[in-house]
């Protein structure tokens, strides 16, 4: 942004009119974006702008920042950029129409629809000879590799369309009225300095002024440039008042989209990753204090009850102790399946590769592991991929009547992917209330078989299937079912992931 | 008596081990809190056996298991029993697989409360025996399930009784059978397993150990 209008609020907070407003600490007038620890608010209050009596000061401090001449060439700038695009927009229109017969058209029409995107990248560098806030760029990642992807990309986004309407904009409104303003200045200005210059060569001792009034003695010329080189600077300001108001526009066409529903969607995006985040914090805290305390606690007792056993009471005593030990002992069973099911501890000390081969070892169907994972995730996506594939396994051999399941997955191109392939009967459902909302998320659940097995399963699988697709889509991953009736079922699940030993 | 080093970081677990172990007329060397405390006090007394915990500060991981590996390569033969408040195959192989894998044990920590049969299986280790937990060995049966279909339910019994490390004997009396019994179907178990290995009932347990790790 340009300074603001006269008269200028003084960049320091500090500076009120009994200071030195020209002060070399401030050359940068509007841009003082301070953070430091100051007790003043960082735009002056009304009370202490500049004084009236300043002004002259404040101009001459502007021309010295530069600032007006950044504005003058901005504008000036713009001219042949608009001249070219001009040219280009209608050359493409001209030979994609004539051609369109040909092949060869086509092409050359769809560069015409796409012309707008390196202008507005050029736009959004030049934007800032006035405007030190960077413009980012509102284009999204193509999902792949290859120009049919980019063109897909391009196509669909709003921001390709609103930069082609800036193009024919600025080619067809914007830079012939830039160059009016830019060139009436220069014009004024040139033509009033250069009358000295005018009446020597016109060697009679007059010369016309602008074409509006003849000069005609030296003094009066001299008076001419003297008036030209006073108004130079006065009219810089109406010139940076076209250029800002220029920028204004410019970034309102160019800059990402950013609607009140678009930062709310992102806001709660964050929120959601945070939950999950928390969530996870929460059940290793928990698993945590399991391990620590009451475990630690029962196999104590258990180690007391086992010792007092070694004195073998006789009587009632010793029946009673011998139930005790069996029940601590039981205990002790029941809270390390707990403490597993929380967090598994192999996922925590040796990664995901080991973590499944231990979900391998516990299911009741046998399971085959080829992961090619090298190193370590990221903690959540190892976690939400364990999950995932501990829940795929649990549907296997709950609905399935498979007798080998595959867990096949490996990390590529910054995406994990993990299939788990059985040879039982298919017919897993999707649930009806997928999350899907495009993204191929799907919540799902194996149906009972023809047989009826798992009456009311449904329903439970169902939940457990949309928590892990729901997990999964906090990382922007998806998870795919596909499982014909007949068989065989494949769970799919793709997670983008930064390469191995991105430990964060 | 056995000189025991023994590593422990739940002060009041470590405590009620000291009085287990020194009911059992062993004498407790040093009862330390952390892994490197375990390798300095291992190093200093040079213990008959070596009894730590998995999970162990400073980073609360596996720092007691790596600790005992080490020692294993620095005091060649030294056995070692490693206790956890849960099992893992993985863990299991590590500790096999540091020197030959026998005088080495590995237990769910929760055995501890049948003092007798851990007071056994502590005086095994000592003199060289392999003891695994019954979980690891169910684990591993799970998986190598396929060569495993052609046992009878009563041999894979036999099977798992003898990969914790048993003898024999101890096997017969957890079935409640004779020792002929169960040598008969020890013999087999090798034979339909195609395994050939001799008398001595630990290389007997890490032949066994070493066809379910496949």
């Amino acid at each position: 942004m340009l300074s603001p209008s006269p008269p200028p609020a003084s960049p320091e907070p500090g500076s009120t009119a009994s200071q030195e407003p020209g002060s070399p600490a401030s050359p940068e007038p509007g841009s003082a974006a301070s953070f430091g620890p100051r007790p003043a608010p960082r735009r002056a209050a009304p009370g202490v702008r500049a004084a009236p009596g300043s002004r002259p000061r404040a101009l001459a401090r502007r021309l010295l920042a530069g600032r007006p001449w950044r504005a003058g060439l901005y504008l000036l700038t713009s001219v042949p950029l608009g001249v070219a695009t001009l040219v280009a927009l209608l050359l493409l229109a001209v030979a994609g129409s004539a051609l369109t017969v040909l092949v060869i058209g086509v092409p050359l029409l769809l560069t015409l629809v796409l012309a707008g995107i390196p202008l507005a990248a050029l736009e959004r560098r030049r934007l800032r000879l006035i405007d030190p806030a960077p413009l980012l760029d509102p284009h999204r990642e193509p999902p792949g590799p290859g120009l049919a992807s980019w063109l897909r990309t391009r196509l669909q986004e709003r921001c390709t369309w609103r930069e082609l309407a800036y193009a024919l904009l600025f080619a067809f409104v914007l830079w012939p009225l830039e160059a009016l303003a830019v060139g009436s200045v220069l014009l004024v200005c040139g033509g009033l300095i250069g009358t000295p210059a005018m009446m020597a060569a016109g060697g009679d001792g007059e010369a016309r002024v602008l074409k509006l009034w003849l000069a005609d003695s030296w003094p009066e010329a001299f008076g001419v440039l003297l008036a030209g080189v006073v108004l130079l600077p006065l009219l810089t300001w109406p010139l940076g008042v076209v250029a800002r108001g220029r920028a204004v526009l410019t970034r309102a066409l160019l800059s990402p989209p950013h609607s009140a529903l678009d930062s709310r969607i992102a806001e709660l995006d964050r929120s959601r990753t945070r939950l999950v985040d928390a969530f996870e914090a929460e059940r290793r805290r928990i698993e945590r204090d399991l391990h620590d305390g009451a475990q630690q606690r029962l196999v104590a007792l258990s180690m007391t009850l086992g010792l007092a056993r070694l004195e073998r009471p006789a009587g009632p005593l010793g029946g009673l102790l011998d139930r005790a030990h069996e029940e601590a002992s039981a205990a002790l069973v029941e809270i390390r399946e707990l403490i597993h099911g929380i967090h598994p501890h192999i996922l925590t000390d040796r990664g995901l590769t080991a973590a499944v081969e231990d979900l391998a070892d516990r299911s009741p169907v046998p399971v085959e592991v080829l992961l090619d994972v090298p190193g370590r995730l990221p903690r959540a996506v190892e976690t939400a991929v364990y999950f995932a594939v501990s829940e795929a396994l649990a549907n296997v051999a709950k609905h399935s009547g498979a007798t080998r399941v595959t867990v096949t997955g490996g990390h590529a191109r910054g995406r994990l992917t993990v299939d788990v392939e059985d040879d039982g009967r298919g017919g897993a459902r999707v649930g009806g209330t997928a999350a899907g909302n495009g993204s191929g998320r799907a919540g799902g659940d194996r149906g009972g078989g023809p047989d009826g097995s798992g009456p009311g399963g449904g329903g439970v699988g169902g939940t457990g299937l949309q928590g892990v697709a729901d997990r999964l889509s906090v990382l922007g991953g998806t998870l795919l079912l596909s499982s014909p009736p007949g068989g065989p079922t494949v769970f799919g699940l793709e997670v983008p992931c930064p390469p191995a030993d991105g430990r964060t | 008596m056995l000189r025991v080093v023994l590593a422990e970081d739940s002060v009041l677990l470590r405590e009620g081990l000291v009085g287990l172990l020194e009911r059992f007329g062993h004498r407790v060397l040093a009862a330390v809190g952390t892994a490197d405390e375990l390798t300095a006090a291992a190093l200093e007394h040079r213990p008959d056996i070596v009894v730590t915990d998995v999970r162990m500060p400073p980073g609360f991981s596996d720092e007691g298991l790596r600790a005992a590996v080490a020692l294993r390569e620095r005091l060649p033969g030294l056995p070692v029993l490693v206790l956890s408040q849960y099992v893992q195959r993985a863990y299991a192989e590590d500790l096999l697989d540091a020197s030959d894998g026998t005088g080495v044990g590995y237990l769910l920590k929760e055995r501890i409360g049948h003092v007798e049969e851990f007071a056994d299986a502590l005086r095994r280790v000592s003199e060289g025996a392999t003891v695994v937990d019954p979980e690891v060995v169910r684990q591993l049966i799970r998986r190598r399930r396929d060569p495993l279909a052609r046992l009878t339910a009563r041999e894979v019994e036999v099977l798992a009784l003898m990969a914790e490390g048993r003898s024999n004997a101890s096997v017969a009396e957890a079935l409640h059978v004779g020792e002929g019994t169960v040598s008969k179907h020890f013999g087999s178990i090798l034979v339909k397993l195609g395994l050939d290995v001799s008398d001595a009932t630990n290389r007997r347990v890490l032949a066994v150990l070493a066809f379910l790790r496949g």
